[in-house]
């Protein structure tokens, strides 16, 4: 966008709706909101303490290692339901349940089969993050180009051959979109995750934060995750540019 | 290329590389092909014409063992066609490039899946593109070539790995016409310089009447040969001149008598 012809970097209009919650915050309107610029304070007084670089890498590590094995066992599931009618059948109904499930009620369910530890975190995690990436990964495969499978066919190409040089790469434009979406699902699965099984992570700081009323704590540690969130999902964006060129020719 | 050979171990010019013997086809209640019968000759160039719907494409696949007869077989220099085969390779209508490699990948792609080492099949695929007359586009992508070079693109891929059939749906239909001319006039010299035998699937008549040893007719519903005809004066012709031989222009006539009735 231009102003006074002036182009403006993306995402300027933070900068407005920052400065209303300033406003709003120093208005002293409610406790529960405190000026931004007391949460940013705050913001860099407890990034460097143990505490919160204990809860980052226990988010991190439940949080990668869900996106992970989301996107291991999401991606070949969902190319093979995209080549394989029986496999199809069998697995798009539940699928399509478990991506429209609310899964925060299965969660419980989860503490009884895997315990109240990391494991039932993790495997929450990956559970509201696979289901979009097996079907967007099924729809990538669903719209190749029959004559490339034909092509590889012709040329003695292995079935192992069309899976990893045909069909992962001409579904990639729509596998990344799914990882991209799969990963947001994910920052939400991990933190219902941490706040439901066991208190650790971000989920024990939001917790700890909002009982003793320590706001500006808590949308310190939410800003830094909403702004992690936002990074993850803007690099896999920037990876799916990269593939573009190709996306709308194939 | 130096002077090819007129026999050697893949077979002898004149006799059948190819051998389609009683090929039926059916889609459910469709029948595709009924009861079809036909040889290609090695080291010529034979065209299966017809109108649209009438099999032809059908044909060639299941030649090229992408498609499995429901009745029949195929034989290819003697062997008997279970599925696709390094002795045949196949040229698409619609480029079938892989959009997120470049020229030089594409072209050695046949080579690869046939697990031949990069250096070695880089170097093939090199002198190919040089053939087509692409050097100097190894690095770019089929996006950036225009319809006529990713033509070429496919044809050197097929030529890469060097067989001894080449299977050509319909290569020509998505290029422009002055393009098209050209890679006529190229394929001409291919077939007289290179030892292969050629399949050619094409819908237009003179295409076929300029191109070919011998032209199939197939005719649609259930298809079958409805006729085979082997022009004789326009292979020594220069390729400038052919379209202004008599043969030529009674063949296209003769050709689109019996046609006709078939188009609505």
């Amino acid at each position: 966008m231009k102003i006074l012809g002036i182009r403006l970097p993306g995402m300027s209009s933070l900068i407005l709706w920052g400065l209303l919650w300033e406003a709003v915050g120093q208005s002293g309107f409610t406790f529960f909101l405190p000026p931004l610029s007391e949460v940013l304070a705050t913001l860099f007084a407890i990034i460097g303490t143990p505490a919160f670089q204990k809860a980052l890498s226990e988010t991190a590590q439940a949080f990668l290692a869900g996106v992970f094995s989301a996107v291991v066992i999401g991606i070949p599931v969902g190319i093979l339901m995209g080549k394989n009618r029986w496999v199809d059948e069998l697995l798009l109904p539940w699928v399509n349940i478990f991506l429209s499930a609310p899964l925060t009620a299965l969660v419980p369910v989860l503490m009884v089969l895997f315990g109240f530890g990391m494991k039932s975190i993790i495997i929450t995690t990956t559970l509201f993050a696979i289901w979009i990436i097996i079907l967007n990964a099924r729809a990538g495969v669903m719209q190749i180009n029959r004559s490339l499978v034909e092509m590889a066919l012709s040329f003695g190409a292995s079935p192992w051959d069309a899976f990893v040089k045909i069909y992962f790469w001409a579904a990639l434009p729509e596998i990344l979109g799914g990882v991209r979406i799969g990963v947001i699902r994910a920052v939400k699965g991990v933190i219902i995750g941490q706040l439901l099984i066991s208190i650790v992570g971000f989920g024990a700081l939001f917790e700890l934060y909002s009982a003793n009323f320590l706001m500006s704590h808590f949308w310190a540690v939410l800003i830094v995750l909403f702004a992690l969130a936002f990074t993850v999902s803007e690099l896999l964006a920037g990876l799916e540019r990269r593939v573009a060129y190709y996306a709308a020719k194939r | 290329m130096d002077t090819h050979q007129t026999s050697n171990e893949h077979g002898v010019a004149g006799t059948p590389a190819v051998s389609a013997r009683n090929i039926s086809k059916t889609y459910g209640e469709v029948e595709a092909l009924r009861n079809l019968t036909l040889e290609f000759p090695h080291g010529q160039l034979t065209s299966l014409l017809g109108p649209s719907g009438c099999g032809k494409t059908t044909l060639l696949k299941i030649i090229a063992g992408l498609l499995e007869p429901t009745s029949g077989e195929v034989e290819v220099n003697g062997r008997p066609v279970t599925g696709p085969g390094p002795d045949r390779a196949f040229v698409f209508q619609d480029f079938a490039l892989l959009p997120w490699a470049n020229v030089l990948r594409n072209v050695g792609f046949g080579l690869e899946l046939r697990g031949m080492a990069a250096s070695e099949r880089e170097a093939i695929a090199e002198k190919y593109i040089r053939n087509v007359g692409l050097a100097g586009f190894e690095n770019s992508y089929p996006h950036e070539l225009s319809g006529g070079m990713r033509q070429r693109v496919g044809l050197a891929r097929a030529l890469a790995v060097d067989s001894e059939v080449l299977l050509m749906d319909e290569p020509f239909s998505a290029v422009d016409e002055q393009t098209r001319r050209k890679f006529q006039e190229d394929l001409l010299s291919l077939v007289a310089q290179e030892n292969k035998t050629f399949l050619f699937v094409t819908h237009s008549i003179e295409e076929a009447v300029y191109v070919s040893d011998q032209i199939a007719i197939l005719l649609p519903r259930p298809s079958r040969v409805s006729e085979i005809i082997r022009p004789q004066g326009l292979r020594s012709k220069d390729v400038a001149d052919i379209r202004r031989h008599p043969e030529y222009l009674d063949i296209v006539d003769q050709i689109w008598d019996s046609l006709r009735s078939y188009v609505e």
